[in-house]
C-alpha cells in the first residue's frame, strides 16, 4: 500500500496550469525524485505536499489520511529548502532543536536527539556555530538534521544542492541517500539535475508542463524513455526521426538511409517513429571504401574530453550524431577525420510520433 | 590627508562644535549676574520638578508610541512582505503622508476627528497624543522595518519554521523578530527622538511635554535654557549611542547572512 499518495492534483496560477492532474504513489521508506526543467511544476507539487499551498483539485494522502487541508505546521513534514533557510539568530544546535522545542520535548531528550543528528550529518564540531560561520554545504547539512529532528512522516527536499559547488553536491547527495536509507524515511526530492536524480533515487518521475511524463526506476528511465521529452531530458540521446519501411524485418528510413532496428519489428509500415541511440552504443571507426550496412558516413566535427570518455560530434548524411568513445580510441579519430558510425540494431529504442503532428522539439545534443 | 581635506574637516567640525561650545559657555553664566562661571543653571534644571515631570511624560509617551507602533507595524509589514507584496508600494505611499502634511494641519484635523472621543482618551497625553505620535512615527517605523524585512528571506524562514511545527505567532516572535531586531531598534530610537522633541502637536493640544517645558524656560530664563538645551542634546545622543551599541553586533551578522544568499 502506498504511504504517500498524490491523487489527481491540479494547481493553476492565473492562466498557467502549474499542475495538470498528477498522480504519484510512493511506498513507505522509498525515495522519489521529481525531475524536470524550470516551470514544469515539480516545486509546486512539493509545496502542495508540504502544505504551503493548496491544490485546486485533488488529494494528498499520507499513511491513509487525507492531509490536503491540514496546515503545514500540523503535517509533520520535514523540509530542506533550496535557499539557505537556517534561522540566522540561532546556532546549529538551536536550529536542530527548534522543532523539538515546539513539540515540548524535555531538555534531556532534546539534547540527545540533537547530538545524534549532528553526529549523523558529521557536524558535532560545529554545533555552536551560527549559520554565517558555516559553509553552504554545512548549512544544508544542518538544515537536513533540523528537518529530521522532528521525525517527519515524509522528508521533502527542494533542490537542496543547487547552490553548492559540484564536489560538495556529489558528496552531500550521497550523504542524503545514506541517511535516508539508514532512517528508512519516505522522501520526495525535487531537482532539475538528472544525474543527481538517477544517482540517489528509488524512483524518478519526469515532469513537463504540469504532468508526469514518465515514472520509473532510474534504470528504466535511462534505458527505456517512454516519451520524446523523457528521451530528450534523461541523459544524452541521439534522436533520429524515421519512417517504418518494413515492420516485419524492422527496417526504417532516415534521411534516405535504410536502417535495421530490432525495436521497429511489429510496427505499422509508414508509421513515424523516433529512433533513440545512446552515445555509448554507437560504434565509430575510420571510414574505408564501400558503404557498411546500418551505418552513416560522416566527419568528426568536434571532440570534447570528458575524463573517462571523449565525446565526438559527427556530421554526415544530413544527420548529427554524438558518440562516446574511450579517450584512447578517440585519439585515432581526430577532428576532420572521415568516420563510419554503426547503428546497433539491438540497442536502439523506438518511440512513436504522431503521424501528422510536429516532430521532436530539437535540442542540440551539445546542450544536453 | 590633503590640505583641502583638512580645511573642510575643520570647517565641518566647527559648524557643529562652535554652537555647542557657545551654548555650553552661555549655560555657565550666572542667571543673576550674567557672569561666568557657575554650574548653578544645571543644578536649577536638575532640581526643577517641571523638568523631571515633562521628561517623564515625554519619555513614557515615547515608550507608549514605540510599543503601539511595533505592535501594529511589525505584524502588518511582515504580512505584506509574506502575502501581499503588491500592497507594499501603497503602504510606502501612505507612510509618506505624515512627511507631507504639516504638523499644524495634522493636529487641527486630529482634534476635529477625536473631539467626540471619550474624555479619558481626548484629554490625556496617553490617549490623544500617543495616537498622533503613532501617525507621526509611521514613516520612520515603516521604512526602517521594511528595510529589515527586505534584508532577510521572509518566505523561506517562515516556511522553515512552519514545517517544523511552529504557529504564526511563534514564527513571528522566535524567528522573524530576532532577525529584524536592529531594524526594529532603529525604528524605536527614531521614534524616541521624534517624540522627545515634538512641539507643535503637544503645544496645540495643550499637553505639557518636554519640548513645551524647554520653550517655557527659553522664554523666561536665558541661561538655564541653554543648560536645558544641552541636557536634551545629551539625552538624544545617549539614545543614539544605545542604538549603535545594541545594533552593531546584530547588524554585522545579518549582513553576512544576507550576502551569503
Amino acid at each position: 500500500m502506498a504511504y504517500l499518495e498524490l491523487q489527481e492534483l491540479h494547481r493553476d496560477f492565473g492562466t498557467v496550469k502549474a499542475l495538470n492532474g498528477i498522480d504519484i504513489a510512493l511506498g513507505e521508506g522509498e525515495f522519489l525524485s521529481l525531475l524536470g526543467p524550470s516551470g514544469c511544476g515539480k516545486t509546486t507539487a512539493l509545496r502542495l505536499v508540504a502544505g504551503f499551498d493548496r491544490p485546486d483539485q485533488g488529494r494528498i494522502v499520507v499513511d491513509g489520511k487525507d492531509v490536503t487541508r491540514v496546515s503545514p505546521n500540523r503535517r509533520d513534514m520535514g523540509m530542506v529548502f533550496q535557499a539557505y533557510s537556517l534561522f540566522p539568530n540561532m546556532t546549529a544546535r538551536q536550529n536542530v532543536e527548534f522543532g523539538l522545542k515546539i513539540r515540548g520535548r524535555d531538555k534531556a531528550e532534546r539534547r540527545k536527539r540533537v547530538d545524534d543528528l549532528l553526529e549523523l550529518v558529521g557536524l558535532t564540531h560545529a554545533a555552536d556555530r551560527y549559520p554565517h560561520q558555516l559553509s553552504g554545504g554545512m548549512q544544508q547539512r544542518v538544515a537536513l538534521a533540523r528537518a529530521l529532528a522532528i521525525e517527519p512522516r515524509v522528508l521533502l527536499l527542494d533542490e537542496p544542492l543547487s547552490a553548492l559547488d559540484a564536489k560538495v553536491r556529489v558528496q552531500l547527495r550521497e550523504e542524503i541517500r545514506r541517511i535516508q536509507l539508514e532512517l528508512g524515511i519516505t522522501t520526495l526530492y525535487v531537482t532539475h539535475d538528472q544525474e543527481e536524480a538517477l544517482a540517489i533515487s528509488d524512483h524518478v518521475a519526469v515532469m513537463y508542463g504540469g504532468v508526469i511524463e514518465q515514472m520509473g526506476t532510474p534504470a528504466e528511465m535511462y534505458t527505456a524513455p517512454a516519451t520524446p521529452f523523457v528521451a530528450e531530458f534523461i541523459g544524452t540521446m541521439n534522436r533520429l526521426e524515421a519512417i517504418v519501411l518494413d515492420g516485419v524485418e524492422g527496417d526504417v528510413e532516415h534521411s534516405g538511409l535504410r536502417l535495421r532496428v530490432d525495436a521497429a519489428r511489429g510496427r505499422r509500415n509508414g508509421e513515424r517513429v523516433l529512433v533513440l541511440i545512446r552515445p555509448e552504443s554507437l560504434e565509430l571507426e575510420a571510414a574505408t571504401n564501400g558503404a557498411a550496412p546500418n551505418s552513416f558516413t560522416g566527419e568528426v566535427l568536434t571532440q570534447t574530453f570528458l575524463g573517462p570518455v571523449t565525446r565526438l560530434k559527427v556530421s554526415g548524411s544530413g544527420t548529427n550524431l554524438i558518440a562516446d568513445l574511450s579517450t584512447a580510441r578517440a585519439a585515432a579519430l581526430p577532428v576532420g577525420a572521415r568516420v563510419v558510425a554503426k547503428i546497433p540494431s539491438e540497442g536502439a529504442k523506438l518511440i512513436s510520433l504522431p503521424d501528422d503532428g510536429p516532430g521532436l522539439p530539437v535540442l542540440d545534443p551539445d546542450d544536453q | 590627508m590633503s590640505l583641502s581635506a583638512v580645511v573642510w574637516l575643520v570647517l565641518g567640525a566647527a559648524y557643529f562644535v562652535i554652537p555647542l561650545v557657545a551654548t555650553f559657555l552661555f549655560s555657565l553664566k550666572s542667571n543673576q549676574t550674567g557672569k561666568c562661571c557657575t554650574a548653578a543653571n544645571y543644578g536649577w534644571v536638575i532640581h526643577n520638578g517641571g523638568f523631571w515631570h515633562s521628561v517623564k511624560i515625554s519619555f513614557l509617551l515615547a515608550l507608549e508610541t514605540i510599543v503601539i507602533s511595533l505592535l501594529i507595524f511589525v505584524p502588518t509589514i511582515y504580512w505584506v512582505h509574506l502575502k501581499l507584496p503588491r500592497l507594499r508600494p501603497v503602504i510606502a505611499f501612505l507612510a509618506l503622508i505624515p512627511f507631507v502634511v504639516p504638523p499644524i494641519v495634522m493636529v487641527v484635523g486630529l482634534l476635529q476627528v477625536f473631539k467626540s472621543s471619550p474624555h479619558w482618551f481626548y484629554a490625556q497625553p496617553w490617549g490623544f497624543l500617543s495616537a498622533a505620535y503613532v501617525i507621526l512615527a509611521f514613516p520612520y517605523m515603516f521604512f526602517s522595518l521594511d528595510a529589515g524585512f527586505r534584508a532577510i528571506d521572509v518566505h523561506t524562514l517562515t516556511e522553515a519554521s512552519q514545517s517544523l511545527g511552529a504557529r504564526w505567532t511563534t514564527t513571528l516572535v522566535k524567528v522573524i523578530l530576532p532577525n529584524i531586531r536592529s531594524a526594529a531598534l532603529a525604528a524605536s530610537f527614531l521614534t524616541l527622538a521624534i517624540v522627545m522633541g515634538e512641539f507643535t502637536i503637544a503645544n496645540l493640544s495643550a499637553f505639557h511635554t518636554f519640548p513645551i517645558f524647554i520653550q517655557l524656560v527659553n522664554e523666561t530664563q536665558g541661561f538655564p535654557a541653554a543648560a536645558l538645551t544641552l541636557l536634551s542634546f545629551g539625552i538624544t545622543w545617549a539614545a543614539m549611542l544605545a542604538l549603535l551599541v545594541v545594533g552593531r553586533k546584530r547588524g554585522a551578522r545579518s549582513a553576512v547572512v544576507a550576502g551569503a544568499r
